[in-house]
């Protein structure tokens, strides 16, 4: 195995991983996939909500046999404080369609199905398998991997560097940056099983219909997070994220959050009864487009999360990783087929598609929004969640109060906490940021 | 008004996790010092499966049995030198059934 070459090496067997790979083999390329897990996913952690219409252009018919847990037709999301939530919710029978767009997935599951594809496909994928270290010619090009388990050096055409937000790899061989801890969100997971009728009517659903709560607020403690709650067929994720450099400084603990969470009000009866089954952590990329890094080089690609290619503001990752890897396996493709060598003004092909998709479009889009909620976390996620909810329950309760009062009491409220000047601001650096 | 927290041990929470330990070879270790930094204290309480502790002399020290490989630490501490971060060997760590 170690005398033969390969087209190219993909590292890791995540979203973007087996998006390539899959994308390569499927054509005909030969591909070399090392996946440091026992099998795909044992590494891997996501809420996790998967998008089809981005499997789609890899797997057409994925819905013949990919896990799926359930599709979404309802979300709704919370401003909380410590008793309440103020909710935004959309529901509708549309989702209930043939191909419906967005399903609830289970990671562990759904990666090894995708890995079975890509097997399928023509690739040959190892597990167990760490790559130490990235192979290099005296000029510097990346020509393939050493590894933990096999003596000799495993040569390729280019590698594919889908190792994920903390993938060493990339960054020890300098091709990027260490994410910084404001770049990066802790996220912690559990998932809580219950029986699925027990779901449905806690959820209002029916069948395979599922619902995604995802909330901010007080429960973060003033730093920049979110929490989620999304129901599987016979279990649900229940986790929130902040970022790392506000633990660091707020010496919050993750889990202490998540209990939190769990204990609220109104997330307490949703999960009650139910069996904890696993505990997860993981790293989210939350640096938008200023933290993308280089690309792609002589001999090597990056995507997905070790691209940081994540949107924050919609939470979607695996889709990005998804269709990264898809992009990188076609720009491959397109240089094999030319006859080109790997190397850095071929591979540029990969980074110009990006740049034509969603991914880099949307990146683009909220490229301020990062830095705008970090610096501002206390006002967007303790002040206004704790405004809504005292100007709701004025609102909702009945006394003896005229309402002008009450109209004036909740205004007061507000100009009380942050000033005119200070609502009128943030509300203008919110929609440029948005913009 | 705040809520009130159930008494939490993390290791309960990690009980329910598969792990391969891989035995006397520590993927994540903690550079001797005298007394921490900050960031490094703050591991403390901000590593999601509480790897870090004060020992009784006040240095931070580390277990990594229960370690869900998340890279928090890494990205706090690795770039001062106070801790040295690999991956497990293949195969070892953390397994997550559902992820």
């Amino acid at each position: 195995m170690t005398e033969e070459k390969f087209d190219a090496i993909v590292i890791g067997a995540g979203m973007a991983g087996n998006a390539a790979a899959y994308t390569m083999a499927s054509r005909g390329l030969k591909v070399l996939q090392l996946e440091r897990g026992e099998y795909p996913g044992s590494k891997n952690v996501q809420g996790a909500i998967m998008y089809s219409n981005m499997l789609e252009k890899i797997i057409p018919d994925f819905r013949d046999d990919a896990p799926l847990e359930r599709h979404l037709v309802e979300q709704r999301f919370w401003m909380m404080d410590d008793t309440s939530h103020v909710g935004m919710q959309y529901r509708s029978d549309d989702f209930n369609e043939s191909r419906p767009n967005r399903y609830t997935v289970i990671r562990a599951q759904f990666d090894k199905w995708f890995s079975r594809k890509v097997r399928e496909a023509g690739a040959t994928v190892l597990c167990e398998t760490t790559v130490t270290e990235l192979a290099r010619d005296a000029d510097g090009n990346v020509i393939g991997v050493h590894t933990d388990r096999i003596g000799d050096v495993i040569l390729a055409d280019v590698v594919v560097l889908a190792e994920g937000v903390n993938g060493l790899l990339g960054t020890r061989a300098g091709l990027r940056e260490t994410p910084k801890p404001e770049t990066v969100a802790l996220a912690v997971k559990e998932m809580h099983f219950l029986p699925e009728e027990v779901i449905d009517q806690r959820f209002g659903l029916k069948a395979n219909e599922g619902c995604v709560i995802e909330a901010a607020g007080t429960i973060s403690r003033s730093m920049a997070g979110l929490a989620f709650l999304y129901t599987n067929k016979e279990s649900i994720s229940i986790g929130i994220g902040c970022l790392v450099s506000d633990f660091a400084a707020t010496m919050e603990s993750p889990y202490d959050l998540l209990e939190n969470f769990k204990n609220h009000p109104s997330v307490r009866p949703l999960i009650a009864d139910s069996e904890v089954k696993e505990y997860a952590a993981h790293l989210i990329p939350e640096g938008g487009y200023k933290a993308i890094p280089q690309l792609f080089g002589n001999g090597w690609v990056v995507a997905g999360d070790a691209a940081q290619l994540n949107n924050a503001v919609h939470r979607e990752g695996s889709n990005l990783a998804m269709t990264s890897g898809r992009l990188a396996g076609e720009a491959i493709l397109q240089v094999k087929k030319r006859g080109d060598p790997m190397v850095k003004e071929n591979l540029a092909l990969y980074k110009s598609k990006l740049d034509k998709s969603f991914v880099i479009k949307d990146l683009r889009k909220y490229k301020d929004m990062p830095a705008l909620l970090h610096t501002n976390s206390r006002n967007f996620f303790t002040t206004y969640p704790q405004l809504l909810s005292q100007a709701a329950q004025n609102f909702m309760r009945v006394d003896s109060t005229p309402k002008l009062d009450k109209e004036r009491a909740t205004t007061a409220a507000f100009v009380k906490e942050r000033s005119r000047w200070g609502l009128v601001s943030d509300a203008v650096r919110l929609a440029f940021a948005w913009r | 008004m705040t809520i009130a927290v159930t008494n939490l041990r993390v290791e309960e929470k990690l009980y329910q996790n598969r792990y391969v330990v891989d035995s006397g070879r520590p993927h994540i270790k903690v550079r001797p010092h005298q007394s921490p930094s900050a960031k490094l204290y703050a591991l403390t309480s901000v590593c999601p499966a509480k790897c870090y502790e004060l020992n009784d002399n006040g240095q931070v020290e580390i277990t990594a049995d229960g370690c869900m490989e998340c890279g928090t630490c890494r990205v706090l501490c690795e770039a001062s030198g106070e801790i040295e971060w690999n991956y497990p060997r293949g195969g070892f760590g953390v397994l997550f059934k559902f992820g």
